[in-house]
């Protein structure tokens, strides 16, 4: 445990050292969601009410999407965990050595990163979303309280998944064209480009069940204490997440103990 | 540019034969001014074979690029469906302005968003081999992973141009006809030209990327729909200053024959090429600044 705590203050310390990068990101996710908003705020103003949302959900969706993004990740179309490169070059012999788990020593090493990236990217994003738009902020305890928690399995989600799109690596030697397919397609299942609600009630019921929900709609939802959520509830919303958490985590120590077993690594 | 004139220096570039005249001479200036266009392709190539040797790889970035082209139409129709229209726009219309920002864009992205990664080549110092290279160091960085999957954008993107302009109530006159065609061509060139010019902040900011991106792949989110719904100052700062409405808006307003629901000049809708030459001379100059400036990390 101690490695692992270890680990995590030297992901968040790497990752705090990139200011530029992190003023640079900020600007871009308040961008996009500036856009994103104004969009629906167009839509919205000719209908006010579309299935249960209405603009200041919608803009506050939004901004949560956004915020997330330094968390998990969810729009990068090329590889963003170092093992997907790792693998590709055979480097990955190297962190099979040691007396650690290779998803234990991943996780620290990238929840130290999504750390850095909510406090001084995500965080500062939402506040911009604040300040220009209708947008709902957690102001009571329990409901602030909820949704950190949310946000820490929206965390433990991403990092679940993208640990997963790395591994095909193993088998496919190079993951980019995995990685390509999980940041494009990954935002639009999640919620990101339109708010679930917009969707055919069908589909958008559907969506909200597949793991990528976990990491915009249904931390929306639980921040804006919507019934809309699966099983009906706040708490309900947090358990599906904590269990797509479960089961990612476990398929990727399960695939990884395969892989090393069975799959011979690149370079020898 | 100084690397223009060490092409003509060059022996066997199509220097002229002695005594040959005039005919040798236009033969000479045309393969002077061919030679970035004919060095882009053998890069390009080089790239998509290099690419080509992981076929599964490239066939899912491919399809990935496809399929999210096809939902953000998908999210237009469903915006458009419960709205009923976005600034007098219908559906079609709609998908008119996305088809004409997302051609433009899906091209220009193909021949020059390599550009953006320039940082990379300065951190990692292969800018360096590039300078002594006796080729454009912007048509290498141009060039730089080209790569065909980017043709997963284009092709639809120009379907579905084509579908709206055939949809759309417009009357096709013999001049109307070429219209669309120059619309592109305009609009990719001003969006090369934004992506040129924003890659060369990182002459000076090396982690502008990131920054640089909302300006591009955000100025394509902001243009894939009729711009009158971002309101009055939006519309003004992007048709003045940073002249991303001519890509799509105004292009949009001139074929559909409609007046500006904001009231700005009509005379603007004619402009595009205009505009996209000059940001093309201005990308040009910002280079050739960038890269007096340039200092190597000295790695």
């Amino acid at each position: 445990m101690r490695v692992h705590f270890a680990v995590y203050a030297r992901g968040l310390r790497r990752h705090s050292t990139y200011r530029a990068a992190l003023v640079a990101g900020l600007i871009t996710n308040s961008v996009f969601g500036a856009i994103n908003a104004m969009v629906l705020l167009a839509v919205f103003s000719a209908r006010p009410q579309i299935n249960g949302y209405d603009a200041s959900d919608a803009v506050t969706q939004v901004f949560v999407g956004q915020m997330l993004i330094a968390v998990t990740m969810i729009v990068n179309t090329g590889p963003s965990l170092d093992l997907a490169e790792r693998i590709r070059t055979g480097e990955v012999a190297n962190d099979l050595l040691r007396p650690v788990s290779l998803q234990g020593w991943c996780l620290s090493q990238d929840l130290g990163r999504a750390t850095c990236g909510f406090l001084f990217r995500g965080v500062p994003t939402f506040l911009v979303g604040v300040v220009l738009f209708d947008v709902v902020a957690p102001y009571e305890i329990a409901g602030a309280l909820a949704f950190s928690t949310s946000v820490v399995l929206a965390a433990l989600v991403g990092f679940a998944l993208r640990y997963l799109y790395s591994l095909c690596g193993f088998w496919m030697l190079d993951s980019r064209g995995v990685w390509a397919v999980a940041g494009l397609v990954g935002p639009i299942l999640a919620g990101m480009i339109l708010p679930l609600p917009l969707f055919p009630p069908a589909i958008g019921d559907l969506l909200r069940l597949l793991p990528w929900a976990s990491m915009v709609q249904i931390p929306a939802e639980i921040l804006l204490g919507k019934e809309s959520l699966p099983g009906g509830g706040i708490l309900s919303g947090l358990a599906l997440q904590a269990l797509w958490a479960a089961v990612l985590l476990g398929l990727g120590a399960w695939i990884t103990a395969t892989a090393t077993r069975r799959v011979v690594i690149q370079g020898g | 540019m100084a690397d223009t004139k060490d092409h003509a220096g060059t022996p066997g570039s199509g220097r002229p034969e002695p005594g040959s005249g005039r005919p040798g001479r236009v033969r000479y200036t045309a393969t002077t001014l061919l030679r970035p266009f004919v060095d882009y392709r053998r890069l390009a190539w080089l790239w998509v074979r290099a690419f080509a040797q992981y076929p599964l790889s490239l066939v899912l970035m491919s399809l990935a690029v496809t399929v999210s082209v096809l939902t953000q139409v998908g999210a237009v129709v469903i915006l458009f469906g419960h709205a009923g229209a976005l600034a007098g726009f219908s559906v079609m219309e709609g998908l008119l302005v996305f088809g004409l920002a997302s051609s433009a864009f899906g091209i220009a992205d193909m021949f020059a968003g390599s550009v953006e990664r320039l940082g990379n080549h300065i951190r990692s110092g292969t800018l360096d081999a590039m300078l002594i290279r006796p080729v454009s160091p912007l048509v290498q960085v141009a060039a730089d992973e080209f790569s065909p999957r980017r043709l997963g954008k284009v092709v639809p993107a120009l379907a579905i141009l084509g579908v709206a302009l055939s949809e759309v109530d417009v009357e096709w006159s013999a001049a109307k006809v070429g219209l669309p065609v120059l619309m592109v061509l305009s609009g990719t060139l001003i969006c090369a030209a934004i992506w040129v010019i924003t890659g060369c902040l990182q002459f000076f900011v090396a982690d502008a990327r990131e920054a640089a991106n909302s300006l591009t792949y955000g100025g394509q989110a902001l243009t894939e729909y009729p711009i009158a719904i971002y309101g009055q100052e939006v519309v003004r700062s992007v048709t003045y200053v940073v002249p991303l409405a001519f890509i799509s808006w105004q292009p949009a307003l001139l074929v559909l024959d409609r007046p500006d629901p904001l009231g700005m000049p009509e005379q603007l809708r004619y402009l595009g090429p205009v505009v996209a030459v000059l940001l093309c001379l201005c990308a040009a100059l910002t280079w050739r600044f960038g890269l007096r400036h340039y200092r190597s990390t000295g790695s």
